[in-house]
């Protein structure tokens, strides 16, 4: 099939693509031209005017919790795909805590045959220890021969710096990261950020040092070990000064940020509402402003979601026994244009470096490219599309979001991947 | 005039004026109490329903008197004789509580917010009764009730809350409602049981207790908790009652022996309060009950002749 996508602007930061009113053509999902279309091309081609919008390398979410196998009720491999595409992303990581959790080949290859014909790649992280435990490392040359793009025990942080070590010694051999989710496990256990709001609201406290000395500890493990860290979801002031700091002496550290995470602060649970409440929790204005110095200065690699989504009933309850986590896929690329790109916090080349190729690079996986022969790997998005989020809309089978009719300035209108796009709602096959 | 909130979820952010119209409605219920026939029709047809999550028996009580006082029907709700055990949730639980017609619902839950979740999901008027570590209204009302009975006034006056105040929607309601009407707060206790951020609230932290003691007007001593997680924060019982413990020879020591002490009860004799000062408090303590009715049967008067 003959695909027309007229009028756009292409950017691709990495192969220094930055071209205005270009017009491309696919044929059967492959980029057959890129500019100067001849009379001829149009022939029989179904066009599309992408006036105003931008295409870039396809988006990329390194951190997003499918529920299944185990918790199909909040999302299935495809409903979270669904989600993806929707919320303007080619490719995704899906985290290893499950049940039974991502530790074996077998599940490893259930999840890549479950997603195998959708247009959003499906990458497993798989668990950096037998069941998440935190006593064996996991068979990680079998999940990596799988296909497994990395090691985490997200949920919570590798139990002990003996297992961590072993984890970074043994995941160097396949150059993956160990991606940690950094909290101490003996100073967790609160509702919410340590703080004044904490101390008025009466919720149980978890302090932001938590973060810190799993970030400490992990930094300082990947510089003995040579290793490969990566740290998830970073909320704290210091954990981005940490990082800073090992990246200037060259340890192999890198960080993604959710788009919760600099858009709200602890304030935003003075409501009790549920869908505030997260792992990492919400932190202060001061962490906050950190996280955006990261984000602009490189300290922060990429922008994840880590889409959690929750059924109803663990969310609609008292605020202490409610489940930690939201859903992001769909808010994620509106979120990031608002408050980064609006803000004038980071340009378009630097908000596709942290959404399309750090991520993937990150994982070792392909960046798409813009050239004549490539399979189409694109997103298209509309950087001043004006839109209210309308969770019943998304495509997601949770509603959890704090982000429910919130006004926000720009948009991931399509997708195209695996000779297929997504554009308007509807999943057409070209 | 009314007061500007139909529920009383706590008193942050309650202005003066509120709290000010509660002690004085108080005051009138107050006399009533002392007459021989301590009932009125106020509430009469209401239906005022206590839905206790945690155990109080003290205040439970405290809150059935003052309903059936003002007349209302009041409709006890615990936790070991309702559906929550079978896996009912607190919002399907309510909703059928409200299928019922009731008017008011005074909530003791051990999460924090729950007062407010459900005045989202259901229509009644809420009084919170006490929600986990946040707030505890009406014990801070009355406290501020028998403050105000005894040294005749609230501003101006020096109000230290002493012992865990981390962990206490006591002192939380006491720090806010007393700020609010102008009076000076202080916190004393161990390091490890005053919250970081607490200063932030204007409120002065206290680690001695003989200064504590020195500087006030009024010790509002909380309960210690011997029972909960409590023993994480200091190394034993013995330590806490010798260096935080209001004793007769302290008292003396810094020449306050007539320094007012309130205490929530019941007492740990020989842990917060020695055994003397205790006895000594036994006057007090009873006022301090009826005080508790009377300044309950305030907030459910106010609250339940709104609409
Ligand atoms: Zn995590």
């Amino acid at each position: 099939m003959k695909i027309i996508l007229k009028n756009t602007h292409l950017l691709h930061p990495e192969q220094k693509v930055d071209r205005d009113k270009i017009d491309i053509l696919l044929i059967d999902g492959v980029i057959s031209k890129i500019d100067n279309l001849k009379k001829d091309d149009f022939k029989d081609a179904q066009e599309f005017d992408l006036r105003g919008k931008y295409i870039a390398p396809g988006f990329f979410d390194m951190h997003v919790h499918l529920r299944e196998p185990g918790r199909e009720d909040k999302e299935t491999i495809i409903s979270g795909c669904n989600s993806a595409a929707n919320g303007g992303f080619t490719g995704i990581a899906c985290m290893p805590n499950t049940e039974p959790a991502i530790d074996s080949a077998e599940v490893v290859t259930f999840i890549k045959r479950k997603a195998a014909s959708h247009l959003v790649n499906v990458h497993p992280v798989a668990a950096a220890t037998v069941g998440r435990k935190g006593e064996v490392i996991s068979p990680m040359a079998e999940l990596y021969e799988n296909g497994a793009v990395g090691f985490s025990d997200d949920g919570v942080a590798i139990k002990t710096s003996a297992i961590l070590r072993r984890a970074l010694e043994y995941s160097k051999m396949f150059g993956t990261p160990v991606i940690e989710h950094c909290e101490d496990e003996t100073l967790a256990g609160g509702s919410m950020n340590e703080g004044l709001n904490s101390t008025t609201l009466g919720l149980p406290p978890i302090p932001s040092v938590a973060e810190d000395i799993i970030v400490s500890r992990d930094i300082l493990m990947a510089e003995y070990t040579g290793g490969i860290i990566h740290i998830a979801h970073i909320s704290t002031k210091k954990s981005v000064e940490m990082v800073r700091e090992a990246k200037k002496k060259g340890t192999k550290v890198t960080a993604e940020v959710t788009p919760h995470h600099f858009t709200l602060t602890d304030d935003a649970v003075k409501t009790y509402d549920t869908n505030t409440k997260m792992n990492p929790p919400l932190r202060t204005r001061e962490d906050v402003n950190e996280i955006i110095k990261g984000l602009k200065d490189g300290t922060i690699d990429a922008i994840a979601s880590d889409h959690a989504p929750h059924s109803i009933e663990e969310k609609e309850t008292e605020f202490d026994y409610a489940l930690n986590g939201i859903i992001g896929l769909e808010t994620e690329v509106g979120l990031t244009l608002t408050e980064l790109y609006h803000n004038k916090i980071l340009s378009l080349n630097q908000i596709i470096e942290k959404l399309a190729i750090n991520p993937r690079k990150i994982l070792n996986i392909p960046v798409p490219k813009f050239d004549v022969g490539e399979q189409a790997n694109f997103t298209i998005f509309d950087p001043d599309e004006v839109w209210t989020v309308d969770i019943s809309k998304f495509k997601s089978k949770s509603v959890n979001s704090p982000f429910d009719k919130r006004l926000l300035t720009g948009k991931a209108v399509g997708v195209i991947n695996n000779n297929m796009m997504f554009y308007n709602g509807e999943m057409v096959r070209i | 005039m009314p007061l500007s909130s139909r529920h009383l979820l706590g008193l942050q952010g309650v202005p003066k004026e509120d709290i000010n119209l509660i002690l004085d409605t108080a005051k009138t219920f107050r006399e009533v109490l002392e007459r021989p026939i301590k009932r009125v029709p106020t509430l009469q047809g209401k239906t005022v329903i206590n839905l206790f999550y945690e155990s109080s028996t003290r205040t439970r009580i405290s809150f059935e008197l003052a309903e059936k006082r003002l007349s209302a029907d009041a409709v006890n709700f615990s936790v070991s004789t309702s559906s929550v055990s079978k896996g009912e949730t607190l919002k399907d639980t309510i909703r059928n509580i409200e299928a019922m017609k009731v008017d008011m619902v005074v909530v003791r839950h051990p999460a924090a917010g729950t007062p407010l979740f459900l005045t989202k999901v259901c229509d009644s008027n809420i009084i919170n009764a006490g929600d986990g570590a946040h707030e505890h209204p009406t014990q801070a009302l009355l406290d501020m009730y028998s403050i105000k009975e005894k040294l005749g006034k609230l501003e101006g006056v020096k109000v230290c809350m002493v012992g865990d105040i981390a962990h206490s929607r006591v002192a939380l309601s006491n720090i806010f409602g007393l700020k609010a009407v102008g009076a000076e707060v202080s916190v004393c206790g161990p390091s490890t049981m005053i919250p970081k951020n607490i200063e932030e609230l204007g409120v002065k932290v206290i680690y001695d207790i003989d200064e504590a003691i020195r500087e006030n007007d009024v010790l509002n001593v909380l309960r210690i908790q011997l029972e909960r997680k409590a023993r994480e924060y200091f190394p034993s019982i013995r330590e806490y009652a010798a260096f935080f413990g209001i004793t007769e020879e302290r008292l003396e020591k810094v020449g306050k022996e007539d320094i007012l002490i309130l205490h929530p009860g019941p007492i740990n004799r020989g842990v917060e309060l020695s055994s003397g000062v205790a006895d000594g408090l036994k006057q007090i303590i009873l006022t301090q009950v009826t005080n508790g009715v009377a300044v309950r049967m305030a907030v459910l008067y106010l609250l339940g002749t709104m609409n």
